[in-house]
């Protein structure tokens, strides 16, 4: 903020309050104004401990690192070995992470499934159905199971790879998502049943379970109908990881997919999004040590999502203990999203680029989170599945650096002792010391 | 997250049974609960009896009626089933036996007069095998498979909890207001041993007892005091309660002949019984309390 | 008639027997004995088969169904026919909660009574309930009609759609955003129809119809306390 030039006499400048900031102000009266809670997609925004405050000791004396370019370094992944007959295959420890045809374009799902089978990974559907265009684009798909059971049929049940039962996701741990009318098109409200152009308010509960006792029998239902053929996912968000996953193991998962508060979604309120669920760095021990507890960490696979956007983060979530990780809004901003060349665009609707995320609205300048037509002809899906492509490859190939660097002939053999902790709350978070110390605070003496 | 079974027998004639019936019915709900199971059988007797658990039964209860009766003065006998012994005391003599017990490191499962309480971590067939449940006989009993949510899989962690003599409640669902109303039963004398949630519904319904008031208008404080999903099954000396929260998500069927009524999560459950196919089968309303007393 | 009998057949083996029936099948009649609640009996079934299951059966069963007719005669435990795409589940006896959930399309007759969120979330399936139906029925139904002889209760159709119900005694409170509605000639040809193919002796005009007022479909602050 431009200050005032200090008056030459004694006299105190301007000061904002830290508590009613110029941006709490202006949601006050935004709020008094509208009578409604602010609604917006992505995830939380706020400052959070983070992979960014882990770092990887590497290999020198003690340890041998792997030679680059002639050694080599495993990243394939094979998640529901538990019970599935198929499991899926990745051949890189990176899948993309569900988002509904609705939530974004068709052209922009298409995209996804062609970038990721390129690159050799799975990617799933969301809330909303499975369309042709991203079954016949991705050669493993996973298709949602959620709450609002928009789409679902037992044709596409059948025709997907894999199952994933969302119980919650981070951005909303505990609550239902909130699509608004501009999005419910023709095909939107015809593939969800739903009379066009309505606000849409999805379901915080299944309708027809509660609980893992009940899961357990819906598993069943899923595998009987299916063949016992197909892995069966369990979403969960960061709420209570530990206890979250060991009853997703005991209802019968094959994989479970934990997402922190950093993970995105289409469309839900902002005091949601800010203020329920835990950092996805959090997350990630409790639900291992859950796993570890029942003697089936590596036995049912762990995909961790939320923030993850270069191949250190990806490499630390493994060396935390998950099998794999998702993106989801890295994926988007791969494809296009909130790049500055619609400057402009952003400009005139009050925002900019990179800090756009009024998805449900559905004026997306870049042609992704759009149901428009117009809009959507700004999307080319060959130039975003290329675009796409490129960008897991280079996470694959960060991902690799770093596990070699620390003598690792496979991805998955990072390990928590592999890292060290710049601050005592990401210490904390990850159960890992802090730098130069051999201290873990909460399980370790000072 | 659970299953619960639970049997109240009108024709006296059925009571050498009772065990078998409810057996049958928990090990049918084993799915539903895989870590841990228990009973509340409600048989004979006017004398006080009380119910205690040692993980070294061996040392544990070796010497302890007659150590006990000492400590009491009066007569005591023991009966050990493998890691519980059910104790007979004297009228009158049941604080002290408690302090008694607790101080010798053993667990106290529940007091009562006609209830015995027999639950282990384990699945519902090899701990009903080991207690020998099957051959017991009583008027009423109520048993629980257990899928631990948050608290620990323990021996005190599995249901049923009693918390008041004669008292027992089996539980489904997940209370969201346990820690709250935990503090609150704390003042009034009535504090929750371990840390599940079920435990602070059974002391809920103890004090509520303690207070004055009958069976069905404790169970109807639940609803108001209590949040979050549950399904309770209650039994006293006298009565077999149920209740289901105002949302009632988590499954219920009930049947009822002239011989008996049952409970079950599921009518799997209840597949097996006598005479089921005349039963009347229904599913409890939500927010409605049930009780019957004999 | 082709026989299976759950006290020794697996269910993998009742339901991989089922699922391979074709279209152009000629074992067209099955029976299941046994079924003492086991859960996901006939699921998934897509083919113009007749399935009667002889006893009461646990949650999900006909989950999902295409074409097929299955017959309970018994009970239904919870979620019977959820999620069905077409064909015909009649359950003689009473359906647990959740029946018909989230169902896109067939027929569901339930010719006891229905417990709690009968048609939930329904998606286009036609429910037809002989008896009385529990809590919170045809919470955010969206299409598709529910048609009840006997009572409704509390909360029904809260949060509807575009769902139509038919309700012939009484309705012991209706949910947010659902309001009773004129009976139109359309209706009761409809509800004629429905009747007619559930085997159910009533007459369209002893109906009460009951829809959403549409107050929900967009956010306005002075109905926020139904949210």
């Amino acid at each position: 903020m431009d200050r005032p030039t200090p008056p030459s006499t004694a006299q105190t400048l301007p000061r904002n309050s830290h508590t009613w900031s110029p941006e709490t102000n202006a949601e006050i009266r935004r709020a008094a104004e509208t009578g409604i809670y602010d609604i917006r997609g992505g995830g939380a925004k706020r400052k959070l401990p983070h992979f960014d405050d882990l770092l990887f000791l590497g290999a020198s004396m003690s340890r041998y690192p792997l030679e680059g370019y002639r050694e080599t370094c495993d990243t394939s992944v094979l998640l529901g070995t538990r019970f599935a007959k198929k499991p899926i295959r990745l051949k890189i420890p990176v899948t993309i992470a569900g988002m509904s045809f609705g939530a974004l374009s068709g052209p922009a799902k298409e995209a996804l499934g062609r970038g990721a089978t390129l690159a050799g990974t799975s990617t799933t559907t969301g809330d909303g159905g499975m369309t042709d265009e991203e079954r016949g684009h991705s050669d493993q798909l996973v298709y949602q199971y959620l709450p609002s059971r928009y789409g679902m049929n037992p044709d596409d049940l059948r025709r997907a790879d894999a199952i994933e039962i969302v119980v919650g996701q981070g951005a909303k741990p505990g609550g239902g998502g909130m699509l608004l009318g501009q999005k419910i098109t023709e095909r939107v409200a015809r593939m969800r049943n739903l009379p066009q152009g309505i606000d849409q308010r999805s379901a915080c509960r299944h309708p027809d379970w509660t609980g893992p006792d009940d899961l357990e029998i819906k598993i069943l239902e899923l595998r009987e109908i299916t063949g016992w053929e197909k892995p069966i996912y369990i979403k969960i968000g960061g709420a209570r990881p530990y206890y979250d996953t060991a009853l997703a193991v005991k209802a019968g998962a094959d994989v479970v997919v934990l997402d922190g508060m950093q993970g995105g979604t289409a469309a839900t309120q902002d005091v949601f999004i800010e203020n329920v669920g835990q950092p996805t760095l959090a997350c990630i021990r409790p639900a291992v040590q859950a796993l570890q507890d029942l003697g089936m960490h590596r036995k049912v696979q762990l995909v961790v999502s939320g923030g993850i956007r270069n191949g250190a983060d990806v490499a630390k979530a493994l060396a935390l203990g998950a099998d794999a990780v998702a993106i989801g809004t890295a994926a988007l901003i791969a494809l296009g999203e909130n790049d500055p060349k619609w400057g402009a665009e952003y400009a005139a609707m009050g925002t900019t680029a990179d800090a756009y995320d009024d998805w449900h609205e559905g004026r997306d300048p870049a042609g992704i989170t759009t149901q428009d037509p117009v809009l959507m002809a700004r999307f080319d899906p060959l130039e975003g599945a290329r675009r796409l492509r490129n960008y897991l490859a280079v996470l694959t190939l960060e991902c690799q650096t770093i596990a070699r660097a620390c003598g690792k002939s496979h991805v998955h053999n990072l390990e928590p002792e592999d890292l060290c902790a710049l601050t005592i709350e990401a210490a904390a978070m990850a159960g890992v010391p802090l730098a130069g110390t051999d201290w873990i605070p909460g399980r370790t003496g000072l | 997250m659970c299953g619960i079974v639970g049997l109240f027998l009108k024709n006296d004639s059925m009571r050498p049974r009772l065990g078998e019936m409810l057996t049958d019915m928990l090990i049918t709900m084993t799915d539903r609960g895989p870590d841990s199971a228990g009973i509340a059988i409600y048989g004979e007797g006017d004398q006080l009896k009380i119910t205690v658990q040692s993980d070294s039964p061996q040392t544990g209860f070796a010497g302890l009626d007659a150590d006990l009766a000492a400590a009491l003065d009066g007569p005591v006998t023991m009966r050990v089933i493998d890691t519980h012994a059910v104790l007979t005391l004297p009228d009158g003599t049941e604080a002290q036996a408690r302090a008694f017990l607790l101080d010798r490191g053993l667990r106290v499962m529940g007091t009562g007069h006609s209830m015995e309480i027999f639950k282990e971590v384990g699945l519902p067939r090899d701990v009903a095998r080991r207690f020998g449940l099957r051959a017991m006989s009583g008027s009423h009993g109520i048993g629980h498979t257990r899928m631990a949510t948050e608290s620990a899989v323990t021996t005190l962690g599995a249901h049923p909890f009693s918390t008041g003599t004669d008292q027992c409640l089996v539980h489904n669902g997940s209370l969201s207001n346990h820690n709250r109303m935990r503090r609150v039963l704390a003042d009034k004398g009535f504090a929750p041993l371990t840390a599940n949630d079920t435990e602070v519904a059974a002391c809920y319904l103890s004090s509520r007892l303690a207070e004055g008031a009958d069976l069905g208008q404790a169970l109807e404080g639940t609803l108001q005091d209590l949040d979050g999903f549950f399904t309770f099954v209650v039994g006293t000396r006298t009565g077999f309660g149920v209740v289901r929260d105002p949302i009632a998500c988590k499954p219920a069927t009930m049947a009822e002949t002239d011989d008996y009524v049952a409970f079950g999560s599921e009518y799997r459950a209840l597949a097996d019984l006598p005479g089921i196919e005349a039963a009347r089968v229904w599913e409890p309303e939500p927010a409605t309390v049930y009780f019957w007393e004999r | 008639m082709q026989t299976i009998d759950l006290a020794t057949t697996p269910l993998r083996e009742l339901n991989t027997a089922l699922q391979a029936q074709a279209a152009q099948t000629n074992q067209t009649e099955w029976q299941i004995l046994n079924p003492k609640g086991a859960h996901a009996i006939a699921v998934g079934l897509d083919a113009p088969i007749e399935v009667t299951v002889r006893g009461h059966t646990g949650y999900y069963c006909g989950g999902m169904n295409k074409q097929a007719t299955i017959r309970v005669a018994g009970s239904a435990g919870p979620g019977v026919a959820e999620n069905m795409m077409s064909g015909t589940v009649v359950i003689e006896g009473d359906a647990s909660q959740y029946a018909g959930a989230t169902g896109n399309g067939g027929l569901l007759v339930i010719k006891g009574n229905a417990s709690s969120r009968c048609g939930i979330s329904m998606k286009g399936i036609d429910i037809v309930v002989h008896g009385n139906i529990g809590h919170m029925s045809a919470f955010m139904a969206q299409s598709g009609n529910l048609v009840v002889l006997g009572d409704a209760g509390d909360a029904l159709g809260d949060s509807l759609y575009e769902a139509r119900l038919f309700v012939r005694g009484t309705v012991k409170s209706l949910g947010s955003d659902c309001v009773e509605k004129e009976m139109r000639p359309e209706h009761l040809d409809l509800l004629r129809d429905l009747l007619d193919r559930a085997g159910a002796d009533a007459r369209p005009e002893e109906f009460r119809r009951y829809g959403s007022a549409r107050k929900l479909y967009h956010f306005n602050v002075d109905h926020a306390a139904a949210y």
